[in-house]
């Protein structure tokens, strides 16, 4: 008898919460689970490319230069000697970082600047989002060009060069996000309880505009990626002989008609990135709606 | 007896770029402590607003509330904690008004953490949820769920739970019912009566679902443009209203029988703007019965008989119109 009326509730004995759910959500969703797998590992190879690199990255060999793919070098060699597959590896390292960090940089900067503008509205909001429009007006690129130009060229200036151009579409998701959660009636309940702003702000708010965030910051993570090889590509980035997909492709350059493939497995290995971002990407902002019921 | 709560003169206005919009304009009335009184009126009349000034979601604009014999229309910082110890609210839609990433323990408990009650000792916190979940009708394995696995009843259980773990002694019912279900709404509405019996609670019931006020209500307000036009008892509004807005209110009740409908009173015309009404009666252009002094002056709101109270020109100058409506007065529709 109370086996049977527990029935009827059906959904509240899969005391599943939200996060739950989306994976549940995410893990039917093949391709997207592959780019995960994928991206893993390729973070797990960036951390560990002491170990998993078959050549030291800045290792020349004059006598094995311009060397196809062949079963020492998997995928040749450079103008210098150097294996490609672990410049690659090493690069990795700093595309990640980089572009996992310029990101960060983003999110906080942007997601305070946006949760202050919609949650106080009126000037603040007003003062904060034209500035926000300057900064989208310009060309993302041209912006961190002109701000890596500025500043001596390195890895921690890269990254903020990168992020202060991503940081006006994460201020525009949390206003958007704080503005339709602030009309909702339990953010007016939580006022009614006697809760703080800041408890408002950090219980109330932020954890109910996480989907939006975490979808564009993977697609965002691919934009910097590609940035910070544009950047590199410029010589504007990192420096030789610190490997950067970007700059192995500047590099390469000028041997592209006799020796493509110096040329082709950097570039396969950015867009390889670009692509496993943002197929996860659009498999979390599937998943991370709530309005598909599974 | 005191009045638990008094609102003298109370004004909410809010700044439009068209102008000031007049949400509460002037409101007065008192509620003895223990019982229920009902606000009543069409969309858009303020009443809303009304319950949301008084527990201080909003400031007011002027006006006073007195509530257990002192003043808290503008209280410091410190006095608001308190105040929320004592006056809570019911909100209207049981989705929205529950944090969808917290559970329904977690919903609850929030209050008993912000006031630091039993001490902060969480483990009794707990335990006093569970108590509550229990005196709202939940059951006690629904504790770790989140609100989008309940259903409409039990979520605004849920929202009662959250009101009663202040403890407090008055709460304002922001239409808690008319997104439920006919028969969730009986079960809801016994529950806040059954509450308000057990914790002697004192109740304002906002609603535009006549047949609910009149369930649960004491005394009535009927609203119209942020004012108050009629005030009495239930019993006596039911029986015969004075006020035309009252009236052609009233009249849309419908009579639960096939083939049968009560004579109804059409209100034509449209709805005055809100937004810096003229110093006139605001009900003047809908009203069948306005004579010339209805655009000319505001009328206020007067005893006209024992208990009652109604803001109508018509009453002044003796020219009463009486409409009752009783279930006599009805039109055969179709036979």
């Amino acid at each position: 008898m109370s086996r049977r009326k527990r029935a009827s509730i059906g959904t509240s004995s899969s005391h599943s919460g939200y996060w739950a759910n989306a994976w549940g959500r995410l893990k039917k969703n093949k391709s997207a689970i592959v780019s995960l797998i994928l991206l893993i590992l390729m973070i797990l190879v960036a951390i560990f490319a002491k170990y998993v690199s078959p050549y030291p990255y800045d290792l020349q060999n004059p006598a094995e230069a311009y060397q196809s793919p062949s079963a020492q070098h998997w995928l040749g060699t450079d103008n210098f000697g150097r294996d490609i597959l672990s410049r690659i590896i090493y690069g990795g390292r700093i595309s990640l970082f980089v572009g996992f960090f310029s990101i960060f940089f983003a999110i906080i900067v942007g997601g305070i600047l946006g949760a202050v503008a919609g949650y106080y509205a009126g000037k603040i909001d007003n003062i904060l989002m034209r500035t926000m429009d300057i900064l989208m007006a310009i060309p993302g690129l041209l912006l961190a060009i002109t701000l890596a130009a500025a500043f001596e060229p390195g890895l921690r200036n890269v990254i903020i060069a990168i992020g202060v151009a991503e940081v006006p579409f994460y201020a525009r998701i949390l206003r958007s996000s704080v503005l339709s959660l602030k009309e909702q009636e339990f953010i007016e309940a939580a006022r009614c309880i006697g809760a703080s702003d800041k408890r408002i702000i950090l219980k109330h708010i932020i954890p109910n505009c996480l989907a939006p965030i975490i979808v564009q910051s993977t697609l965002g993570m691919a934009g910097a990626i590609l940035s910070v090889a544009s950047l590199s590509f410029l010589g504007l980035g990192i420096q030789p002989p610190t490997p950067e997909w970007g700059s192995m492709l500047s590099n390469a350059r000028q041997h592209i008609l006799n020796y493509p493939h110096m040329v082709v497995f950097p570039g396969l290995a950015i867009m390889l990135t670009i692509f496993v971002l943002n197929i996860l990407g659009d498999g979390l902002r599937d998943a991370l709606d709530p309005r598909l019921k599974d | 007896m005191a009045s638990l709560l008094e609102v003298r003169h109370l004004k909410k206005y809010f700044q439009t770029p068209s102008g000031t919009l007049h949400a509460v304009d002037d409101v007065n009335f008192a509620i003895e402590s223990g019982e229920t009184l009902g606000v009543v009126g069409e969309s858009g009349c303020g009443k809303s607003t009304l319950g949301r000034t008084i527990v201080h979601l909003l400031a007011p604009t002027s006006g006073q509330i007195i509530f257990d014999g002192k003043d808290i229309s503008s209280p410091s910082k410190k006095e608001l904690k308190q105040l929320r110890k004592e006056m809570q609210m019911v909100f209207q839609d049981p989705f929205s008004s529950l944090n969808p990433r917290m559970t329904v323990k977690s919903i609850i408990q929030e209050a008993m953490e912000i006031h630091k009650l039993y001490g902060g000792d969480r483990r009794r916190q707990e335990q006093e949820v569970f108590k509550l979940m229990d005196t709202v009708g939940l059951a006690k394995r629904l504790a770790d769920s989140y609100p989008h696995e309940l259903d409409g009843g039990r979520r605004q259980r849920i929202g009662i739970a959250r009101a009663l773990a202040l403890e407090p002694r008055f709460i304002v019912c922001d239409e808690p019912v008319s997104a439920l279900d006919v028969s969730v709404q009986a079960q809801i509405l016994n529950l806040m009566q059954d509450l308000q019996e057990e914790k002697d609670l004192t109740y304002i019931f906002i609603t535009h679902d006549l047949s609910v006020v009149k369930h649960i209500s004491d005394n009535i307000c009927v609203m119209y443009l942020g004012k108050i036009v009629e005030q009495c008892s239930t019993d006596k509004l039911f029986e015969k209203q004075y006020h035309p807005y009252a009236q052609a209110l009233l009249s849309a009740i419908p009579i639960p029988k096939v083939g049968i409908q009560r004579k109804r009173i059409l209100l034509k015309g449209e709805i005055t703007s809100p937004i810096d009404p003229k110093p006139c009666c605001r009900f003047v252009a809908r009203c069948p019965h306005a004579i010339s002094l209805c655009s000319e002056e505001e009328p206020k709101l007067l005893e006209v008989e024992e208990g009652r109270f109604v803001a109508c020109h018509l009453q002044k100058i003796g020219r009463a119109v009486e409409l009752t409506v009783p279930d006599a007065d009805v039109v055969i529709i179709n036979q």
